[in-house]
C-alpha cells in the first residue's frame, strides 16, 4: 500500500515539483511549520483534508475534540505550553461558527492558533448554500487576520502567511477558510516559510533614546513598582525581568496572565494585580511614583477606577502593539517595543539599589491581607472545604511545580491567588474573555502541549458543564489530565456578585448538579468525590499518583466569596479586604 | 474633549475585506464616518481610503493606532482639516425652465466656480469641486430653482507634508528588521 503511494507520487512530479491535492498541501504546509498535533472535528466541506490526514497519521496526530470550541481551546492551551502555535480544524458553517468563542478568547489573550476551515465549493459561495456561513465576516473582528482560498495554488503562500502573521509580533489567532473546491484541486507543492509582509511590522527597531530615559526616571525613582504581563511570558523574558528586578530592587506585581512569569516565593515578587489580586500590588500602585508596566495593557480588572488609577506615579510602558500604548491610561514616556530586547538594552543602563522600606510597605499589607483573608481561607480549622485551602495544598504537594490550568469564577481566582508558581508559563487560564468552559478542553490541550508535566486544571461545577463532554477527549485519548471540580454548587462567582451588589437575590444561579463522579465513570475516567476535611489530602494525593486521568469532585463551602475584592468602579486602593453581608 | 474634523488616509494592500475591518474599529468606538472614498494610490497595488470623522484628537489617535495595527495596513495618517488639501465633488441637477430666465443660471456658475456639464430642455446638470460649506452654498442657491437630484462625493484629499508615502514603503522595504545595527530611530508623526 505504502508502496504503492509512493510510485504513485513519483509519477506526479513535474518540473522537480510535486503535484498534489490542496488537501495534501495543507497536511505539508503544517509538516513544514513544524506541526505536530491538530486539534479539530471533521464534516462535510473538510472531509479532503480528513481522508489525507489519514495518511499522514505518522507525522500528524489529529485529536477529536467532542465539540469544535473544545478543540479552540485545547489548541490554545497547547499553543501556551508548547510555545509554539496550535493547529484547529473545523468544518464550514456550524463547524466554524463553534469556533468563535475559542477564536475571540485566543485573540483577547494574544495566543497564536491557526485556524483552518472549511467552505463550501467555491461557485456556490454567497448563494447561502447549505452549510455555508460568511466566516470571515463573522471572525474578522476576533482573528489577528484571516483570508479566504479559493484555488489550491494559494494554500501554500496563504499558510505560510498565517503562520508568521499569527506567531510574530503581538500573537494571535488567524484563521483561513478554504473551498472544497481549493482541497480538491492539484497543485504543483513548492513551500517558502514566510519571514516578511510590507504592511505589517511586528518587530519594529528598539528605540534606544527612549529605553535610555527610562533607566535616568528608574534610577531616580523612590517608590517604583514593576508591573508584569503575559507579554515577558511571550517574549520569554523571564530570566531578564528577575535580573532587572534583583539589579534595581523593585518589587514586581503579575497581571493574572502574568503569573507564573515571576517566582511567588521570591522577596521581590509583590504579588498578583487585580479585582481579586492581592492587597499590596493594589492598594501601592497608588502610593508608587513609578510605575514600570511591561509586556501588559491596563485592563480594567487591573486598573479599578481610571480616574484614581496610580495618580502619583510617572509610567513607563514597555509595549509591543502601539495600539495599547496610551489607551487606557496615558503614559509619561512609551517604549514601543519587544519586552525581552528592551529589557536586555535597560538592564545595564540601570544601577543597583535597594528600597528596603518600600518594600516592607508590600510585607505590612501582606500580613493585613493573610491575617484577614488568606488565613481563614488556606487553614481553615472547620466549616466547609475551603477553594483557596483546596488549591494551597496542591500547590504544596506539587512544590509550586505543576502546569495549572483553570476555568472562569470563583475556582480561578482562587487558583490564581493560592497556587505558589514557581516555573514560567505555567498558569492557563482565560483572561481577557473570562470564558467559562474554557478549564476542560484546556487541560486536555496543556497535557498534550506538555505531557511530562503534571497538569492539574481547577474547574467550577457551571464551567465543567459547559464543555464536559470533553470527558469523551479524555477518555478516547487516555489524556492523563487531572481535573478538581470545585463545586459549591452555585455559580459562585455570579452568586458572590448577586451577594454583594443585589441584596442577596440569589437569581438563577443555584445550580442543581449530577454527579460528577458517576458521569467521569461513565467515560470510564477514575474519579472521587469529596466532601471532608480529613479525606482531602488523600484524595489529591490519590489523583496526583494516578497514572492516567483523574477527576476529583470536591464539595467546597457553598457560599464562599473570594476576596479582596476592588469592586466594580473602585480604587485600586480601595480594597474591600472582609465582607460582612 | 471637542470633537473636531479629521481626515485619515489609509494605505493598504488591495486585500478584499478592509473596509470591514475599518468600519468595525470605528463602529466599536461610536465613530460615525462623515464620508469615504476608496481609490488607487499614486504606488501600484496600493489602496488608499480617505476618511472623514469627527471625534477627539485623542480618539481619532487611538483608532489611528489600532487601523495600523491590521496586517493588511500599511500606513495610516491622520491630518486635521489645515494640514490638508481637500475637495469634494458635487452634481446638482436642476430644471432648466427656471434657470433661464435672464442670465441666472450663468451668474450662479461664475460665482461659485462651478460649472454646466450638460443643458437639455428638461434639465440641466452643473458640477461643483470644492469643500463642503460651498457646495452647500451652491446646493441653497440652486434650491429655489427646483433640485431634481444632488448628490455628494467623499472627500479626497493631499497633505501638506512632504514627505510621501513611496518615501515610508521604501524604508519599510528596506529596512531588515531583525538586525539591530541597521536600526534608524523610529520617529512618529
Ligand atoms: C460562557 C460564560 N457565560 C457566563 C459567564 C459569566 N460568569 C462568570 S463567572 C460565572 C460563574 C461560574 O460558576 P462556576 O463555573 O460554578 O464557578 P465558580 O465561580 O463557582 O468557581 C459566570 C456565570 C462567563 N464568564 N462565561
Amino acid at each position: 500500500m505504502k508502496e504503492q503511494h509512493e510510485t504513485k507520487q513519483a509519477e506526479i512530479q513535474v518540473n522537480g515539483l510535486e503535484n498534489i491535492t490542496g488537501a495534501e498541501a495543507i497536511l505539508r504546509c503544517l509538516v513544514e511549520e513544524g506541526v505536530d498535533t491538530i486539534f479539530g472535528y471533521p464534516g462535510g466541506a473538510i472531509m479532503p483534508v480528513y481522508d489525507k490526514l489519514l495518511d499522514y497519521s505518522d507525522k500528524l496526530r489529529h485529536i477529536l475534540t467532542r465539540h469544535e470550541q473544545g478543540a479552540a481551546h485545547a489548541a490554545q492551551a497547547y499553543a501556551m505550553v508548547a510555545g509554539k502555535p496550535g493547529v484547529c480544524f473545523a468544518t464550514s458553517g456550524p463547524g466554524a461558527t463553534n469556533l468563535i468563542t475559542g477564536i475571540a478568547n485566543a485573540y483577547l489573550d494574544s495566543v497564536p492558533v491557526v485556524f483552518i476551515t472549511a467552505q463550501v465549493v467555491s461557485g456556490l459561495i454567497g448563494t447561502d448554500a447549505f452549510q455555508e456561513t460568511d466566516i470571515l465576516g463573522v471572525s474578522m473582528p476576533v482573528t489577528k487576520w484571516n483570508c479566504q482560498i479559493k484555488k489550491s495554488q494559494d494554500i501554500p503562500g496563504t499558510i505560510a502567511r498565517a503562520f508568521y502573521i499569527a506567531k510574530t509580533g503581538r500573537p494571535g489567532p488567524v484563521l483561513i477558510d478554504i473551498t472544497k473546491d481549493a482541497q480538491v484541486d492539484k497543485l504543483l507543492f513548492r513551500y517558502k516559510k514566510c519571514s516578511y509582509l510590507r504592511s505589517y511590522n511586528p518587530h519594529l527597531p528598539l528605540k534606544k533614546k527612549a529605553v535610555e530615559s527610562a533607566a535616568i526616571m528608574i534610577n531616580h525613582a523612590e517608590k517604583p513598582l514593576i508591573l508584569a504581563g503575559h507579554g515577558i511570558l511571550i517574549s520569554g523574558a523571564e530570566e531578564e525581568l528577575r535580573t532587572f528586578a534583583e539589579k534595581t530592587g523593585i518589587p514586581v506585581a503579575v497581571t493574572l496572565l502574568g503569573l507564573s512569569c515571576f517566582p511567588c516565593d521570591h522577596r521581590l515578587y509583590a504579588g498578583f494585580l487585580g479585582m481579586h489580586g492581592n492587597y499590596g500590588p493594589n492598594l501601592l500602585t497608588n502610593e508608587a511614583d513609578l510605575i514600570i508596566a511591561i509586556g501588559m495593557r491596563f485592563d480594567d480588572r487591573v486598573t479599578g477606577n481610571l480616574k484614581k488609577y496610580a495618580k502619583n506615579a510617572r509610567i513607563i510602558h514597555i509595549e509591543i502593539d502601539e495600539a495599547e500604548i496610551n489607551k487606557n491610561v496615558q503614559v509619561d514616556l512609551e517604549i514601543h517595543s519587544d519586552a525581552r530586547e528592551a529589557l536586555q538594552y535597560l538592564i545595564p543602563l540601570v544601577s543597583e539599589k535597594s528600597y528596603e522600606s518600600w518594600i516592607r510597605e508590600f510585607r505590612i499589607c501582606d500580613k493585613v491581607e493573610f491575617e484577614k483573608v488568606i488565613k481563614a481561607e488556606t487553614k481553615p480549622e472547620k466549616g466547609e472545604i475551603r477553594m483557596g485551602e483546596v488549591v494551597r495544598m496542591v500547590s504544596e504537594m506539587t512544590a509550586g511545580n505543576a502546569i495549572i490550568v483553570t476555568d472562569v469564577g470563583q475556582n480561578q481566582m482562587s487558583a490564581a491567588r493560592y497556587y505558589k508558581f514557581t516555573s514560567p508559563g505555567s498558569f492557563i487560564t482565560s483572561g481577557g474573555m473570562g470564558t467559562m468552559g474554557f478549564g476542560l478542553p484546556a487541560s486536555i490541550g496543556a497535557k498534550i502541549g506538555n505531557p511530562d508535566k503534571q497538569v492539574i486544571g481547577f474547574i467550577g461545577d457551571g464551567g465543567f458543564q459547559m464543555t464536559i463532554q470533553e470527558l469523551g477527549t479524555i477518555m478516547h485519548y487516555k489524556i492523563p489530565a487531572k481535573i478538581i471540580i470545585l463545586n459549591n454548587g452555585f455559580l459562585g462567582m455570579v452568586r458572590q456578585w448577586q451577594h454583594m451588589f443585589f441584596n442577596r437575590r440569589y437569581a438563577s444561579t443555584e445550580l442543581v448538579n449530577p454527579d460528577f463522579e458517576i458521569i467521569a465513570r461513565g467515560y470510564g475516567i477514575p474519579a472521587k468525590t469529596i466532601s471532608a476535611r480529613q479525606d482531602l489530602k488523600e484524595g489529591l494525593q490519590q489523583m496526583l499518583d494516578a497514572e492516567g486521568p483523574f477527576i476529583l469532585n470536591i464539595a467546597v463551602e457553598k457560599e464562599g466569596n473570594v476576596l479582596p475584592m476592588v469592586e466594580p468602579g473602585a480604587s485600586v486602593s480601595d480594597v474591600t479586604l472582609n465582607y460582612k453581608g | 474633549m471637542g470633537k473636531q474634523e479629521f481626515t485619515i488616509s489609509l494605505f493598504s494592500e488591495d486585500h478584499i475585506g478592509i473596509l470591514n475591518q475599518i468600519t468595525i474599529i470605528l463602529t466599536r468606538r461610536q465613530i460615525n464616518i462623515e464620508s469615504i472614498t476608496a481609490s488607487e494610490s499614486a504606488v501600484k497595488g496600493v489602496q488608499l481610503l480617505t476618511l472623514v470623522v469627527k471625534t477627539s484628537p485623542d480618539m481619532v489617535r487611538k483608532v489611528a493606532k489600532q487601523m495600523e495595527k491590521l496586517v493588511d495596513v500599511l500606513k495610516v495618517f491622520v491630518h486635521s482639516s489645515d494640514e490638508i488639501i481637500y475637495q469634494e465633488i458635487a452634481l446638482y441637477k436642476v430644471k432648466t425652465n427656471g434657470l433661464m430666465s435672464g442670465n441666472i443660471i450663468d451668474s450662479i456658475v461664475r460665482n461659485h466656480h462651478a460649472r454646466i456639464l450638460v443643458v437639455s430642455p428638461e434639465y440641466t446638470v452643473i458640477e461643483k469641486t470644492g469643500h463642503r460649506s460651498e457646495i452647500n452654498d451652491l446646493l441653497n442657491h440652486l434650491e429655489p430653482y427646483g433640485i431634481l437630484q444632488f448628490v455628494r462625493s467623499g472627500r479626497v484629499a493631499v497633505t501638506k507634508q512632504v514627505k510621501e508615502l513611496n518615501a515610508y514603503l521604501k524604508e519599510m522595504d528596506g529596512a531588515d528588521r531583525y538586525r539591530e545595527e541597521n536600526i534608524e530611530p523610529y520617529e512618529k508623526n
